[in-house]
């Protein structure tokens, strides 16, 4: 899968939670620029994007994920 | 809608958002508004999220308190001005093993085990007694999940220091304290986790992450949980299973193979686990689910599959039977008519998927749900939670023998060419009093279940009929009705409300299962008795149409009241005039003397 592949279904993914079809997130898309990102939404984030690409972020890597680009990088390196 | 019916979607939560409004955007659904209070010891957002869509799509519209986090007791038990100003119709402790704050060490002795344990337990207890006398409201409040992990590994179950241990006790007295108490419910988590798999739903991340006592991907089944306690509560179970037979009932098909040749019975694998499920609708027929047949069979040779010795329902475990080659969506419709019940009530379970879709498509609001494989046909119904059982009342029990005597009547009926006749040789005899407490529970199940047969449709919670038999200003009456053929129990509820000499006909009810026997009729006589001795000359009716009361609109007309107004929309006030020269108007039940 390529990294542009895996930002697709990322995107999907926020499409859904967010129930926003205009959201586009990209390399450095951060909490801060979605609207109703917060911490609540953010597990949902995590669990819709493991079932997405059939696997599980760990506790630290969900701890220090700092960007959408950072959490691409977990997931090209797991699948 | 699909997605909320077990077995769920899996997008259940990454598409709640989406889901809620598609939930809303539907028309015409008359939404019960309750208020439900989620008082947690973990972290529950999205358990109240998922919650709402399991109750919108049962028709309940739910107002949300939730607790901050872990807050449940103190919420509970101290003076709290929100949740009072909030009046919740249900409270929800949704508390897990997490929230135990002591467990038993290897040195303790039995006795400070024992101490440990009432400590925990008289901790809940005292919350349970706080908020039933400040509330009066229902109390769903979860059991305990088995911890993730057993320092004394196989001997914590057993050993009185064990956690396994210690928390199979607690659930115990939990238990014990629900069957001491009315209008209070276990939420069984220790099941759904069971079953989730507790490996999976005690998966600490969640807890550690975000404070969660469960894994979110089990959130769905653990709120569908609550849902289903609560939609049982306001009288939204369904009422009866309508059956295909040739394979669903049996393996094979019996016009084909005939009845020696089909899969039932001891012999064959596939045999047993059809007997295994007519067994389980056998059982659901004796907690008072009606059974019926929509198949397409000629008759004559369907009723071989039920003769066969080792066929585990019978002819008369069915209250309808409809095996002809009619569409099935009809035949439903008509089961539904002789049963005067609704067809949403039903649940239609058949093995072929166009069956399935034709009376999906056809008949709104009925359950369908997908039979795959026979071996998981009890699971997929069980799991649904169709019947949920919150009260089980003697009446409950007796239902099948109810519409079965009702079967007696009507042929009975054909005997007689004058009704009036046939009536009275039915020798009724009906009881009409004031609420009694050994009633009160069927009287609050009947106000919320009756939506046919009742004027105005207004929902009682228990504590609300409690309080409606002890205020001195109501007029309430509960009316049974007996006859040669059976005792039909507690059939219908009036409730009124006294201004100076004025009554104000609150609610008005009877059940189904008794029109066309003049219980109406007995019903008004006893209530104008009840008027005249208080001096009261006015009785005002109301009637407020629903998609389901339209068989009572000119009921207050047959009465003898007068339509005062009407709106728009049909709702409609009518007056009676009392006088002292009351006219009886029932001549066909014997009526005991209050």
């Amino acid at each position: 899968m390529t990294r542009e592949e895996v930002f697709a279904g990322i995107n999907e993914v926020f499409q859904d939670v967010f129930d926003d079809e205009e959201i586009c997130v990209g390399e450095t898309t951060t909490s801060a620029d979605v609207e109703g990102w917060d911490s609540l939404e953010h597990i949902n984030l995590i669990v819709a994007v493991e079932k997405r690409f059939h696997m599980k972020f760990n506790m630290g890597e969900v701890t220090t994920m700092k960007n959408v680009g950072e959490m691409a990088d977990i997931i090209l390196s797991r699948i | 809608m699909r997605e909320l019916e077990y077995p769920f979607s899996e997008d259940i939560l990454k598409k709640k958002k989406r889901l809620r409004r598609m939930l809303l955007e539907c028309e015409g659904v008359n939404y019960d508004d309750k208020n439900i209070a989620i008082l947690g010891g973990s972290t529950t957002d999205d358990i109240r999220a998922v919650l709402e869509l399991f109750l919108l799509n049962y028709g309940i519209r739910p107002k949300f308190y939730e607790s901050e986090y872990n807050q449940y007791y103190e919420d509970a038990m101290f003076p709290n001005a929100e949740l009072e100003a909030f009046a919740p119709d249900v409270i929800i402790f949704f508390t897990s093993n997490r929230n135990i704050p002591v467990y038993p060490t290897v040195a303790d002795s039995a006795e400070s085990v024992e101490e440990k344990l009432q400590a925990v337990y008289g901790r809940f207890a005292q919350m349970w007694d706080h908020v039933a006398e400040t509330y009066h409201c229902t109390v769903i409040q979860n059991n305990f999940e088995l911890p993730f992990y057993r320092l004394l590994g196989n001997k914590d179950a057993s050993d009185i220091h064990g956690r396994v241990n210690f928390i199979s006790r607690l659930n115990q007295m939990f238990y014990e304290y629900a069957q001491r108490h009315e209008n209070f419910y276990i939420h069984d988590i220790h099941y759904e986790s069971a079953s989730y798999g507790l490996e999976k739903w005690s998966d600490p991340f969640y807890w550690h992450m975000y404070k969660y006592a469960l894994c979110v991907p089990a959130i769905p089944y653990t709120a569908f949980g609550l849902a289903n306690i609560i939609k049982s509560c306001y009288g939204k179970n369904k009422k009866a299973l309508v059956l295909d037979m040739d394979n669903t009932l049996w393996g094979g098909v019996i016009g084909d193979d005939g009845a020696d040749h089909i899969e039932i019975g001891q012999e064959t694998s596939l045999g047993q686990t059809y007997s295994e499920f007519q067994a389980y609708l056998k059982a659901q027929k004796d907690l008072g689910v009606l059974l019926a047949v929509a198949s397409k069979n000629e008759h004559e040779t369907a009723m071989t599959g039920l003769k066969r010795p080792d066929s585990v329902l019978r002819e008369e475990d069915f209250a309808s039977i409809r095996a002809n080659w009619n569409p099935k969506d009809v035949n439903i419709l008509e089961i539904a008519q002789e049963l005067t019940l609704l067809p949403e009530s039903f649940v239609f379970v058949d093995d072929n998927p166009a069956e399935r879709e034709i009376v999906r498509k056809q008949i709104p609001g009925i359950a369908v749900p997908e039979m795959e494989e026979v071996e998981h046909y009890i699971q997929t119904i069980d799991r649904n939670g169709y019947f949920e059982v919150t009260n089980l009342s003697a009446d409950d029990v007796k239902r099948n023998d109810m519409y079965q005597a009702n079967a007696m009547r009507m042929k009975a009926q054909a005997a007689f060419a004058d009704y009036t006749e046939y009536l009275k040789s039915l020798e009724m005899k009906g009881t009409i009093r004031r609420f009694e407490p050994m009633y009160l529970s069927r009287i609050a199940q009947l106000t919320n279940k009756s939506n046919q047969f009742n004027l105005t449709t207004k929902r009682y919670s228990l504590a609300e009929i409690e309080e409606a038999a002890e205020d001195p200003d109501r007029i309430t009456l509960y009316g049974k009705l007996e006859d040669k053929f059976g005792d039909n129990g507690v059939v219908s509820v009036v409730i009124g409300r006294v201004e100076g000499d004025t009554l104000h006909i609150e609610l008005w009810l009877m059940s189904c299962r008794v029109l066309k026997r003049d219980m109406e009729y007995a019903m008004m006589d006893e209530l104008a008795a009840q008027c005249e001795k208080r001096g009261i000359r006015t009785i005002l009716g109301y009637y407020y149409p629903t998609a389901k009361n339209a068989m009572v609109k000119d009921f207050y007309g047959k009465q003898g009241f007068e339509k005062a107004e009407e709106d728009e929309e049909g709702n409609a006030l009518w007056r009676f005039a009392l006088t002292p020269a009351y006219q009886k108007k029932n001549t066909v039940i014997n009526v005991e003397e209050a």
